[in-house]
């Protein structure tokens, strides 16, 4: 499915701004289904298994910036840079993004039925593949997650049945997370700590996926905070998804590949290992994939989800933030186009 | 020299040995080796204590600590007893063997070199995570791991590939019963102490000057200049001569004597995060006229307020846009964001084999072994640190705002170790626990007898192209009490020098051989501060001017005052009306307000109770305590800025201060007793007298140094525009409360006597006219005289000659503000003529007022157009969130 996304941010200073900085986090990412599926013969996915590519990206700052620049982030996430240094009173940032989502929600699923939720947690644990020691930091707090809240861990618990897939039960958890959750755009702020919306049960999607991926990691399982956007016109007769018009936040777990994963159980890095330049390298193909979850409008994100960033929160890929000198205070519009494309 | 029996040595006493351990061991002292001999190492010390005496010692140790005090060596108290503390130096310094150091040395640059590895690695490919070598929670749940800083490593450094990450480094180390030196943390982000380090050293050789030549310590200096070299080395894209900053927090920060007196030492700019500003992707230095470019940052703020555009975003410390910066190479930050990942006892465990895995070391062992570190994330280490917490220091991984670790497992209670115990198996990964090393005791000077206290070492090494330069000496800091293993400076830890023996006679090759390129002498003249005054150090300058100013003017008229009522000690409804308008008319000059309502003037307050509130009541904001507050508090924003001995003065004001708090204290436990007799409070004026005479010539001092020792760039003309702008308003406020109204004639001749002694023109003006006090002749000489040096004309012809030297664009033929300003106040006291001045109508002078009036007005003005223009460029910056 081809989109054409139109994200534009408009800042309305009460005072003449001299300086400001920025940083934003709009350009949709690519990715991949990982490559060993490449292997499968399930046929499904496209030869390279790309779930999302960006067929192009424009990124325009009015007034014009002095200084603009791309890089990566720690998560591989696009992040741009830049600078205005000229007196200006207001601030637009426009992106307009191509993007082709390939993956089907139900296709995915199927080819991936993992194991029961706590094989998958016994794993992360102990497992020295390098995909599952390098996803162990999902498993632990991040600034905007205290994930040892015992709420959460109350909250998930019967979701966690022993011996459940760890899909089951994380299906049944974002079922859950939208029956008791109300929707409720103005109740919460940014900032709003998660032990206050367990409290009182309602938020925007920021808080259903922080809900989500702090059940999870309660749980001592790996999640991850995804930002993007939703198609804002639906097909004809179906009904119009929340968030849309706006960017949209969603969930993702770590499901492990059983049989990929080597396992080889040890607790003790101080038991010899062998010397870096001797040691066999382990293998790097990949030993499991990230499986989306919409705790706002209880789905599985297929070809209606357009993913742009993921982090360990929201604070990780906050869409733009930014530090000016001089503005006083401001007001803050934004609009989101995300319709679909016929080519 | 040997000496086979160190019973020779009377200055150890018996009970030395035997307080000096629990074990009786005497091995666990520094000054003793395994048969209870003085080491070799410490003998000629120990030998020319004994011809020194131990009573002389003490008497030296006295010295010191005057000599500490006066050159304002502080350390910052924040919590219960906030204040500046005085810095505590014991002259016994703890001494190494050359030997031994050598060893040390190798040890520390060995870690240094791993650290850095580790760091190069965490921060790039981290395939020390990937490969199974270091658990990922060490790394990942470690606060001071930033992703904001990955692929640093891999950034552009200037053209300099090879560059380490890791440049300053700083090590704590202890003794252990063993023998063997251990290390018990590494300070990675911004480590304090060398420049105390430095302070000790040039304060112990002021005292005892003979010593270290007999002996032959290692100078210190050469690890500054060998540092200072570096820093020349990795400038960004090469340049030659880069300008380096010192980044501090500022004046509240617990060491800031540290920073600005490493860079007075080193020669570099002293700033705070509000002086930097990133242009072009480039950091620059706001100074009064221009931006500077900077191309080397020695940050002492910590990692995470750095940048408020991608660290935490509540900073006002830092500066925005520095993590784009140092990306595109165009800055060096040492050490950069993100280095206190490594101030992580949890790495202990595993940088043995982690060593290995570099091929660093053939076998897992370090030259310079961490203090056994169990780490909690680990199950059988969990269980052992679990089931002996009673006898182990458990600390978390990274240091936690508000948490008390390191805790001591042996001084817990039974429920307290229940309550560590839950917090340990909730969040596992985020303690270790590790063996209380009894580390050993070196001897210290207690009440003029040596003793025995338990001491570490902080030792200090700088990156090179190859290794590192290791400090020949550190910070030694031994425990207040006996037998009591806490030495840091908040818990009222002593410091030492550290001394590594150079002259023995066995062979010995130097660690800090000479540089290829060379050394260059240390910067000690003033480039530093011709080339980088920011314009918030213009503007404390400025402050330090006037306040400095205003504290002269008011303890000149708090001194006649005093006179007055010390000459006729009488309550005050027996004085006559005259006498009473005269008093109050000098303390309206005194607190500033000019009309007729003086608030002096209510029944139940006496003349000495406002004079006591005037002179020393700090919640009094025009009190002259605050007023000297103020100055010391500017003066201390610009601690960089002043010579010693002119530091040494501000820190005689800042004691002075002090001790006339404690007069008001005294005045008002006596209150009491006033009503009854006069003896008491003519005591305490009496007191208060003293005090100010001593203030005067502080003041005197502080203006003459301020005249004769600064170099007469941008700061001097601050400093003395501060001043002048300050004693032509108190004159004119002098003249305004006391002559502009009409007297009779009595009380107009002691006005005038007054006014003049207050302007420090009595003499003159005797001198000159030897006649009687004339109203016209009186004006001319305050406000007229060019000559005077004390007159309004002359304040304002100097402003008007410094606001011409200021930098600024040419705007053709148009003055700028401040040009007009003191070009409008000139004239309007040229034009005018003592005898309209002179003249009265009905109560008042009006002429005199309204031009009085005019000009203070003008005064005002000017110094806010000078702050406006040149000072604070400083606008408080904003946080631009998008919500979801």
């Amino acid at each position: 499915m081809h989109y054409q996304i139109t994200h534009k941010t408009h800042y309305t200073y009460s005072n003449t701004a001299n300086l400001s900085y920025n940083e934003a986090r709009l350009t949709p990412r690519d990715f991949a289904r990982h490559p060993y599926k490449h292997y499968t013969p399930s046929g499904v996915l496209s030869a390279w298994g790309h779930l999302q590519q960006v067929h192009g990206s424009r990124f325009v700052v009015e007034p014009q910036p002095t200084s603009y620049r791309e890089r990566e982030d720690f998560f591989g996430n696009t992040v741009c840079y830049f600078a205005i240094q000229r007196p200006h009173q207001t601030l637009t940032v426009t992106v307009t993004s191509q993007v082709e989502v390939k993956r089907h929600s139900t296709a995915a699923r199927e080819s991936s039925e993992s194991e029961a939720w706590e094989a998958v947690r016994e794993q992360l644990q102990t497992s020295l593949h390098p995909e599952i020691l390098e996803t162990r930091q999902y498993v632990l707090d991040s600034p905007m997650i205290p994930t040892r809240l015992p709420e959460l861990r109350e909250y998930a618990t019967p979701s966690f049945a022993h011996g459940r897939t760890l899909q089951e039960a994380v299906r049944d958890l974002t079922a859950r997370l939208h029956t008791d959750f109300t929707y409720d755009p103005g109740w919460t702020t940014v900032a709003t700590p998660l032990a206050e919306v367990l409290a009182h049960r309602r938020g925007v999607c920021q808080d259903f996926a922080h809900l989500g991926i702090g059940c999870l990691r309660a749980m001592g399982l790996a999640a991850r905070y995804v930002s993007g956007y939703i198609e804002t016109m639906p097909p004809l007769g179906q009904e119009r998804l929340a968030g849309a018009d706006a960017s949209h936040a969603w969930f993702s777990v770590y499901v492990p590949d059983v049989a990929r994963v080597p396992h080889t159980p040890t607790e003790n890095y101080l038991q010899s290992r062998p010397s870096g330049n001797s040691l066999e390298r382990t293998s790097t193909a990949s030993c499991g994939e990230w499986l989306d979850f919409d705790p706002t409008n209880n789905q599985e994100p297929g070809e209606q989800h357009i993913t742009v960033a993921w982090g360990r929160d929201y604070s990780d890929v906050t869409l733009l933030k930014g530090v000016v000198f001089g503005s006083g205070t401001h007001e803050l519009s934004v609009s989101v186009d995300c319709r679909r494309e016929t080519c | 020299m040997q000496r086979s029996n160190n019973t020779h040595y009377t200055v150890i006493d018996e009970n030395y040995r035997l307080t000096e351990s629990r074990t009786g061991d005497a091995s666990e002292d520094e000054m003793f080796d395994g048969i209870g001999q003085v080491h070799a190492h410490w003998q000629a010390f120990i030998a020319a204590l004994q011809t020194l005496g131990l009573e002389e010692m003490e008497t030296r140790h006295q010295e010191l600590r005057r000599l500490l005090r006066e050159n304002g060596v502080t350390y910052v108290v924040h919590g219960e007893e906030q204040g500046h503390r005085p810095w505590e130096l014991d002259p016994i310094p703890l001494i190494f063997s050359s030997a031994e150091w050598e060893k040390i040395a190798t040890g520390l640059t060995q870690r240094a070199e791993l650290l850095n590895r580790v760091l190069m690695d965490v921060y790039g490919e981290r395939r020390l995570i990937k490969e199974g070598v270091l658990p990922p929670e060490v790394v990942y749940a470690h606060a001071g791991f930033l992703r904001e800083c990955d692929g640093i490593a891999a950034e552009k450094t200037g053209g300099i590939a090879t560059r380490k990450l890791l440049l300053l480094y700083a090590a704590d180390l202890a003794r252990g019963s063993d023998g063997q030196m251990w290390v018990l943390s590494d300070r990675t982000q911004a480590p304090s102490g060398a420049g105390y380090a430095l302070e000790n050293r040039t304060a112990l050789a002021r005292v005892m000057p003979n010593l270290f030549g007999d002996i032959g310590v290692h100078r210190l200096s050469f690890f500054f200049r060998a540092m200072q070299n570096e820093l020349e080395e990795m400038a960004p894209h090469g340049k030659a001569n880069p300008h380096v900053v010192v980044l501090t927090p500022g004046p509240l920060n617990e060491t800031y004597f540290e920073h600005a007196y490493l860079a007075s030492y080193l020669g570099y700019t002293l700033v705070q995060g509000g002086d930097l500003r990133v242009w072009d992707g480039r950091v620059w230095l706001k100074s009064l006229d221009r931006l500077l470019p900077v191309d080397i940052i020695l940050r002492r703020v910590d990692d995470v307020f750095c940048d408020a555009l991608e660290l935490r975003q509540d900073s006002r410390l830092g500066v925005a846009g520095l993590m784009e910066a140092i990306r595109l190479g165009n800055v060096v930050v040492v050490n950069a964001p993100g280095t206190s990942v490594l101030e992580n006892p949890g790495l202990m465990p595993f940088l043995p084999s982690i060593a290995k895995w570099f091929g660093i070391t053939a076998d897992s062992s370090l030259l310079l072994p961490s203090v056994a570190t169990w780490w909690c994330g680990q199950r059988e280490e969990r269980v052992y640190v679990l089931e002996n917490l009673e006898r182990l220091v458990i600390k978390t991984i990274h240091r936690k705002p508000m948490a008390a670790y390191p805790l001591f497992g042996a001084e817990m209670s039974k429920a307290e170790l229940e309550t560590l115990r839950k917090q340990i198996c909730a969040e596992p990964h985020l303690y270790v626990g590790q063996e209380q090393v009894h580390f050993s005791t070196t001897p210290s000077l207690i009440d003029g007898k040596l003793e025995p206290r338990h001491a570490t070492l902080r030792s200090f090494l700088f990156a090179q192209q190859e290794g590192y330069v290791v400090m020949p000496g550190g910070l030694t800091r031994s425990a207040a009490k006996k037998g009591a293993l806490i030495v840091s400076s908040r818990a009222g830890g002593v410091s030492k020098d550290t001394w590594v023996l150079a002259d023995e006679p066995e062979p010995h090759v130097s660690l800090w051989r000479q540089p290829k390129n060379g050394l260059r002498p240390l910067a000690y003249d003033n480039v530093g501060n011709s080339r980088g005054l920011s314009s918030r150090a213009a503007e404390n300058l400025f402050w330090v001017g006037r306040y400095a100013e205003r504290a002269e003017g008011q303890a000149r008229l708090l001194r006649i005052i005093l006179d007055t009522l010390q000459t006729s000690p009488l309550a005050e409804d027996a004085r006559d009306g005259s006498e009473l308008t005269y008093l109050h008319n000098l303390f309206r000059s005194v607190t500033g307000f000019s009309g007729t309502a003086a608030p002096t003037e209510k029944r139940n307050a006496t003349l000495s109770d406002e004079l006591f509130s005037l002179t020393l009541d700090t919640q009094n904001s025009s009190s002259l305590v605050s007023t000297l507050q103020s100055m010391v508090s500017a003066a201390y924003a610009v601690r960089d800025r002043w010579s010693t001995d002119t530091w040494r003065v501000m820190n005689n004001i800042e004691n002075l201060c002090t001790a006339l708090e404690r007069e008001l204290t005294a005045s008002q436990s006596g209150g009491h007793a006033r009503g009854q007799g006069t003896a008491l409070e003519a005591h305490t004026l009496q007191d208060i007298q003293t005090e100010l005479d001593r203030l005067m010539i502080f003041l005197a001092a502080l203006t003459g140094l301020n005249a004769e020792s600064m170099t007469q760039t941008i700061g001097w003309l601050s400093l003395d525009m501060g001043r002048r702008i300050e004693r032509a308003l108190l004159l004119i406020r002098l003249c305004r409360s006391s002559i502009v109204g009409a007297y009779d004639d009595w009380l107009e001749n002691r006005l005038l006597e007054a006014i003049l002694a207050a302007a420090e023109s009595l003499i003159t003006y005797r001198g000159r006219y030897r006649a009687e006090l004339h109203f016209p002749t009186v004006l001319e000489l305050l406000l007229l005289d060019r000559g005077n040096p004390r007159s309004l004309l002359y304040q304002l012809k100097r402003l008007q000659q410094h606001i011409c030297s200021l930098p600024r664009e040419k705007l053709g033929y148009r003055l700028s503000e401040e040009e007009q300003l003191i070009l409008e106040a000139l004239t309007q006291l040229q034009l005018s003529n003592t005898r309209h001045l002179a003249e009265r109508s009905g109560q008042l002078r009006q002429g005199l007022e309204k031009l009085l009036a005019r000009l203070a007005q003008l005064l005002h003005e000017l110094s806010e157009t000078l702050t406006r223009t040149y000072f604070s460029h400083v606008q408080g910056p904003q946080q631009l969130v998008t919500v979801n």
